[in-house]
């Protein structure tokens, strides 16, 4: 077979790929802004996405606190290291780490259930019944997800972010033997707003990757089991790989001036 | 082909559709008129693309090439709320029920008039509970969810979110199979009643003559993605087509050939 044919497919199909999801995003974001509401299934969304991923998210966020400290502490040459170690633990939680890792964790848990969900009623035929019956399946499935995940994830990050710096406190004060108030003095020192608001900014995109991606394929799987199980991973892999491109991208606007 | 459906007054109107799957023709130039307030029931072989031209009215699935009209307005030019309104007209049985699995009983029967006419749940449920009375199931019943359901149950409650909504059009997809005789034909007479007592227009797929015989005004009969066939219920035994009376009368020999493997 010729190389460069099969280099052309791949590269046609991953073009098809995005335009078919850009699309996909377009239309949900489109149902985001106009009624009908269904506040019911939005409260329902919050609680599985964002409520029932609050353990995973807070102990990612403390252990990756505890060891930032523990590294930064061996790693530099202990003269001044209080300070350094409080420093870089609150700004690499509250600007990278808490964000990326709580993304991360969340894409595992919540764009798989509902690539599942959204694969299984899409081959059993329960999204059209959902059309004949009058109802919008953008607007009914799609839509109350994107907005639980865009809310309750900067949410979530902020949960993880008081947490991460607190497993750096927990390490710090009681295997490093630092003093707890200059470790806490310090770190309000040097932490400002914008390190926390640009962290729950990036999360609520890294909520929208995780909704779509969950729901377009969800959405697109056919063939019964195999192809939830399919969906299902492709939607995991999919968002994580675009949270970790866009938190790129976003760093460098963020931070770049 | 014999057409012997009036095509004035006509609810639904089909004519020549078209549906190809890949490479496998589907529908090929299929026309069919559904009269307003009659039943019309579609008869044919399995895989003969019967539950794919009631997706194609529904606009779940795009044909190639046609038309289709429902009250005169073209469903494949129309915008997305314009179809949206005309399908508020539709209830629609599936083939193999598609209930909403997360949902109770009693909410997947009032879901059309929760979700689609914003009524209150309370005043729903009792609707709900009625419809479901008239499948034959009692209340207890609503309170269960679907997987905890028989194949035969999951149909019936099918069938009363269909109707929940008293729509204009209902589509059966099958709706006897998997039910005990007795119940089939209490359904049977739920959809004459439907048809006779709400004005709806039925189209309704089966295999089931005896089934059709009873719900149908008129039959039509599709091969090969073609109807073959269509004219009044009574006119079906002296049709003279022989695609026609090999199928009713399900005999293995005749013009449709089976492909099995014989040993
Ligand atoms: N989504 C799809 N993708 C590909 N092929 C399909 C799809 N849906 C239906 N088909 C094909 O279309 C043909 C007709 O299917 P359809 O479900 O309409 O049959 P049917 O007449 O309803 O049969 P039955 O009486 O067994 O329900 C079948 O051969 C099937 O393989
Ligand atoms: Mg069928």
């Amino acid at each position: 077979m010729n190389p460069l044919a099969v280099i052309g497919r791949v590269v046609i199909s991953a073009l098809g790929e995005t335009g078919r999801l850009s699309v996909f995003t377009w239309r949900g974001l489109s149902h985001v802004v106009r009624p009908p509401f269904y506040w019911r299934l939005i409260a329902q969304q919050m609680l599985r996405i964002g409520y029932f991923s609050l353990p995973v998210v807070a102990l990612t966020a403390f252990f990756t606190g505890g060891v930032l400290a523990l590294q930064i502490y061996h790693g530099s040459d202990q003269f001044n290291s209080e300070s350094i170690v409080a420093t870089i633990v609150a700004l690499g939680i509250t600007r990278e780490l808490g964000p990326v890792l709580g993304g991360l964790m969340v894409a595992g848990r919540a764009s798989a259930a509902i690539a599942a969900e959204l694969g299984t009623m899409r081959v059993t035929e329960q999204i059209d019944a959902l059309t004949t019956l009058a109802t919008n399946p953008f607007k009914y499935l799609v839509v109350p997800r994107i907005i639980a995940a865009m809310v309750t994830l900067p949410l979530l990050v902020f949960v993880g972010d008081v947490l991460g710096i607190f497993g750096g406190f927990v390490v710090g004060t009681q295997s490093l033997d630092f003093n707890a108030g200059v470790y806490i003095k310090t770190t309000s020192d040097f932490l400002e707003l914008e390190d926390i608001t640009s962290g729950m900014i990036k999360s609520a995109v890294f909520g929208l990757i995780i909704a779509m991606l969950g729901c377009y394929h969800g959405f697109n799987s056919k063939g019964g089991a195999q192809g939830v199980g399919r969906a299902t991973t492709n939607a995991v892999v999919a968002s994580s790989i675009l949270i970790l491109a866009s938190n790129y991208v976003m760093t460098s606007l963020f931070f770049s001036s | 082909m014999s057409s012997s459906i009036p095509t004035k007054d006509a609810k639904i109107e089909l004519t020549g559709i078209e549906k190809r799957f890949g490479k496998k023709t589907v529908l090929n130039g299929l026309s069919l008129t559904v009269p307003k307030g009659k039943s019309l029931v579609v008869i044919g072989g399995s895989g003969s693309g019967k539950s794919v031209m009631l997706k194609c009215i529904l606009g779940l699935i795009k044909p190639e090439k046609g038309r289709i009209r429902v009250d005169g307005k073209n469903m494949l030019k129309a915008t997305t709320q314009e179809r949206e309104k005309v399908l508020t007209k539709f209830g629609m049985l599936f083939q193999n029920a598609a209930l909403f699995d997360s949902l109770a009983v009693w909410e997947n029967v009032a879901f059309g008039l929760i979700q689609g006419r914003n009524m209150k749940r309370a005043e729903a449920k009792e609707i709900a509970i009625e419809k479901l009375g008239r499948v034959g199931l009692t209340p207890d019943v609503g309170e269960l969810y679907p997987a905890e359901l028989s194949g035969g149950m999951q149909k019936r409650v099918g069938l009363a979110r269909a109707i929940a909504t008293d729509p204009e059009i209902i589509f059966f997809d099958e709706p006897t199979t998997g039910l005990d005789p007795i119940m089939a034909d209490v359904i049977n007479n739920l959809i004459v009643d439907s048809v006779r007592d709400l004005g709806a227009t039925a189209l309704s797929i089966t295999h089931d003559m005896a089934s059709a015989r009873k719900i149908a005004d008129y039959i039509a009969m599709i091969y090969k993605g073609e109807i073959i066939w269509a004219g009044p219920r009574d006119e079906i035994d002296r049709s003279g087509n022989p695609y026609v009376d090999q199928f009713i009368n399900g005999r293995a020999d005749g013009p449709i050939k089976m492909d099995v493997l014989k040993p």
